[in-house]
């Protein structure tokens, strides 16, 4: 019998219908995967099984026996752990409090056993090969390190069922391994696991079963050992796909961007490069080598302690993001949420909000360019969306990502720069994602791409540059990049 | 360095320094206090006689123990501006009981105003965390209904030292082991509730809800009972203060302790709790108060008038908080520093 499952359920937000006759279920000893493109209603269903929505109409089954979720803490005792697709850390709390909140372990006077919360967050980090301070805030921590906290966070909880939704969004090769070995061990024990990534090679790795969602509506359920990869991508997009990495080569112009000995005490040290118009360079290595801190220094998010940025041959002013993008430097940040969006306004707006010169007419913003540039980009990008109008925060997380691209793209910058440009998006939009790049690439943009998945590194860049512990490593053409090369690299096995 | 097994765990070097800097906040006041007493002193010795320590402790107890309440509510990521219509209402009422009806018992009376204070406080919560108005606006509101139902009650009428009992009064002017009766009472709550705050699950949930109210609800932490629970806490130590008002002043009308929210909200946020939520301590904005009521009586000292004195406050408000601000900053970049070397 199931441990937990849905039967018939539906989900509707206004006019859009999330879900519609859902049945799921989730069995002791199995992982088992959602597939399904931006929008599907992944999350929703998510939230359904956690206690954060109620079905409109069906039952959540536990055991076999109908129960209704009145919120989050009505799942949690009935012994299911999620990590939602956005983290949900306590900035101002230590990363134990955070993994701990809401059920530290207590002694019999009722106070709170700060040393056995200790000792588990130990045993849970050295499972999973995290070495953060677990006394440090969670204010500052990075998106991967935030997804890892989230993570350590599920797997405290001795859960009987463990929901995952893009748990391996931000995380590097290595650490998706390490996180694998210890679900794959959790599921050995009996527990039922749910996954959600757009990264396939992961649902075949982990999964023994794997149902596909389209537009809220079940479409199939497989056994993994029967399908292959192409078979669930024509399951989730209802079609064959083009290559998802139609990479076109550019000629290399005239130096874009140059970083000369970019210094920043305790973060990165001596990072030079360039790039040129009409190149993709990649920036590879692991969690925490330094990447997205690099790029907001450029970016003059953060301030450097040394060195300096060149765009186009003239010197930018350190620490002013205004002057990077009179510029003519575009950032697309990791953190969607914190940096690249507002998510009360509407989705035209946050689109328009870093050209605001262009849809501007005399001192007034014209409505009626936004709206027109807005759809341009909606249909681009394929945005699943009810109406340009309704706020950001209502969109599913991967058309998040979409309305933040679009909001840079729309600006034409001559330098762009990507931080996980495709982080929870799905297969067709990426290949969609990754044929705009190109494009841009050639028509004489310079493009800095940050990514953590290998396989868009090695698909995507004219030349990878990795970093290992704040250092730039290694610097490799196209011709020579090859899994191997770049992991030996960012593990630093290889010296420069 | 994050995902790579041969790194080395972060040493306890790290753990120290945070130690230390969460403390920072608290000893930055500590060092004011220190220099305030230092140069007042220097210039009028009488300052640090006896007896105006005392009168300084014994006048910074009330508001102390209101800081302490209103820091339940601050980190909550709510404020509380109806406390002084609360401690003129449990005031005032306390006082009334007392000089009509002498046949009451003290106990009684005093238990009387907390839970008054604690009714009080639980209309805020069903407002602020059950119907979801905003705190500033719903307290704003229960500001002048509280104090209005206080007029109404008093009719113009004052109570005086000689309608209440001696025993009573000298509650507000006894001595315990050298200590004002009254600061001793602020100090017994204030470790109360610094250690609640501090070990408890409910303590460290009201952080969790100021510091991300989604993700609380989320953790599965009772959003609403808990913001109600701070707000009552808050209502009760009112409730209390109101009383100790009576017993210390003696002659008081339905005008008792009108503005003090004010003084309250920048005790608490020179003590370095956040007012947007999710950190600081109740120590800290006990200090606070004490800061600031050090010098209101270090100004009188030195014989600076008034109006400047108000002026000075305010300055003296602007200034930690800035101060504040760079420390924190400062912090940060060293906490940076500190973990790069770790690390190599
Ligand atoms: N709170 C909400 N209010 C209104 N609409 C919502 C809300 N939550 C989700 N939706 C809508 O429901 C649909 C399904 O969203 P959901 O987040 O479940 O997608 P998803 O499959 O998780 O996508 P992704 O891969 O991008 O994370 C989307 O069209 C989304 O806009
Ligand atoms: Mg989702």
């Amino acid at each position: 019998m199931a441990v937990l499952a849905l039967s018939d359920v539906s989900k509707s937000f206004g006019a859009v219908r999330a879900l519609r006759g859902v049945s799921l279920k989730l069995e002791a000893g199995e992982a088992h995967a959602l597939a399904g493109e931006n929008g599907a209603g992944k999350s929703t269903l998510v939230k359904i099984l956690s206690g954060v929505h109620r079905p409109d109409t069906g039952q959540i089954l536990l055991n076999g026996s109908p129960v209704t979720f009145g919120g989050p803490a009505d799942a949690r005792h009935a012994g299911v752990a999620v990590i939602y697709q956005e983290p949900t850390l306590f900035p101002d709390l230590s990363i134990v409090e955070n993994i701990f909140m809401g059920r530290q372990p207590r002694t019999r006077f009722g106070r709170i056993d700060r040393a056995a919360m200790a000792e588990q967050t130990g045993r849970l980090f050295a499972g999973l090969g995290v070495e953060l301070d677990p006394e440090q805030a969670a204010r500052g921590l990075s998106i991967a390190d935030q997804q890892l906290v989230e993570i350590a966070k599920a797997l405290s909880r001795d859960a009987k069922v463990l929901i995952m939704d893009e748990p391996t969004a931000a995380l590097s090769g290595n650490e998706v391994a390490r996180l694998f070995g210890v679900v794959k061990a959790l599921r050995e024990q009996g527990c039922a696991v749910l996954f959600i990534s757009h990264r396939l090679d992961e649902i075949f790795e982990l999964c023994q079963r794997v149902t596909t969602l389209r537009d809220g509506t079940p479409v199939a359920e497989d056994l993994i050992a029967d399908i292959t990869p192409d078979d669930l991508v024509r399951r989730m997009v209802g079609r064959d796909l083009d290559a998802l990495y139609p990479k076109q080569d550019g000629v290399p112009g005239e130096v874009a961007l140059e970083v000369h000995r970019l210094t920043r005490e305790g973060v990165f040290t001596d990072v030079s490069f360039r790039v040129r118009r009409g190149e993709i360079v990649a920036l590879a290595g692991l969690v925490g080598a330094g990447r997205t801190e690099v790029v907001r220094a450029i970016f003059g998010i953060d301030r450097q302690d040394a060195g300096w940025v060149e765009v186009g041959g003239r010197r930018l002013r350190p620490a002013s993001p205004t002057a990077a993008m009179a510029a003519g430097l575009a950032l697309v940040p990791e953190d969607r949420r914190q940096q690249g969006l507002v998510m009360d306004l509407s989705i035209d707006r946050n689109i328009a909000l870093a050209g605001l010169a262009e849809v501007r007419r005399g001192p007034l913003i014209s409505r009626a360019a936004e709206h027109a540039r807005a759809q341009d980009w909606a249909v681009r990008l394929r945005l699943k969306f009810a109406r340009l109008s309704d706020p950001v925060g209502v969109l599913s997380g991967g058309n998040q990502q979409k309305v933040v691209l679009a909001k840079w793209l729309a600006r034409k910058p001559s330098v762009l720069i990507v931080d996980e440009p495709t982080r929870g998006i799905d297969v067709g939009t990426k290949a969609e994602v990754h044929r705009l790049l190109s494009e841009l690439a050639v028509g004489g943009m310079a493009v800095l791409m940050v990514s953590s998945e290998l396989p868009e590194v090695l698909g995507m860049a004219d030349r990878v540059l990795v970093m290992h512990e704040g250092r730039l490593v290694a610097e490799l053409p196209r011709a020579s990049a090859t899994e191997e090369s770049v992991m030996s690299a960012a593990t630093g096995r290889t010296a420069a | 360095m994050t995902a790579l097994s041969e790194a080395t765990p972060p040493g306890h070097g790290g753990r120290r320094l945070f130690d230390r800097v969460t403390r920072v906040r608290e000893l930055g006041i500590v060092l004011a206090l220190a220099a305030l007493f230092g140069v007042t002193g220097a210039v009028n010795p009488t300052f640090l006689s006896f007896g105006s320590i005392r009168d300084i402790l014994l006048n910074s107890a009330i508001v102390a123990m209101l800081a302490v309440g209103q820091t339940l509510v601050i980190v909550t990521r709510n404020v509380d501006l109806s406390i002084s219509s609360i401690v003129g209402l449990t005031g005032f009422g306390g006082a009334l009981v007392l000089a009509d009806s002498p046949a009451v018992p003290i106990a009684v009376v005093i238990a009387g105003c907390v839970a008054l204070g604690v009714v009080c406080g639980a209309i805020n919560g069903l407002l602020v965390g059950v119907a979801k108005v905003p705190a500033l606006v719903a307290t704003l509101g229960t500001l002048y209904a509280f104090r209005g139902i206080d007029y109404a009650w008093a009719g113009g009428r004052q109570v005086n030292a000689a309608d209440m009992p001696e025993s009573f009064l000298s509650l507000g002017s006894r001595s315990v082991l050298g200590l004002p009766l009254l600061a001793l009472v602020a100090l017994i709550v204030l470790l109360a509730v610094g250690w609640m705050l501090r070990n408890l699950r409910a303590g460290r949930e009201l952080y969790a809800i100021g510091s991300n109210p989604d993700a609380a609800v989320l953790a599965g932490i009772q959003v609403r009972r808990r913001i109600m629970t701070a707000f009552m806490a808050n209502g009760a130590l009112a409730g209390l203060a109101g009383v100790m008002w009576a017993a210390r002043f003696g002659t008081v009308d339905a005008t008792v302790a009108t503005g003090k929210e004010l003084d309250v909200i920048a005790a608490v946020v020179v003590g370095g709790v956040a007012i947007f939520g999710g950190s600081g301590t109740v120590f800290g904005a006990a200090l606070g108060a004490l800061l600031l009521t050090g010098i209101t009586s270090a100004l009188a000292v030195l014989r600076v008038d008034a109006l400047a004195q108000t002026a000075i406050n305010g300055a003296l408000l602007i200034a930690a908080i800035v101060l504040d601000r760079v420390l924190a900053l400062r912090v940060a970049a060293a906490l940076r520093r500190r973990r790069y070397r770790d690390a190599r």
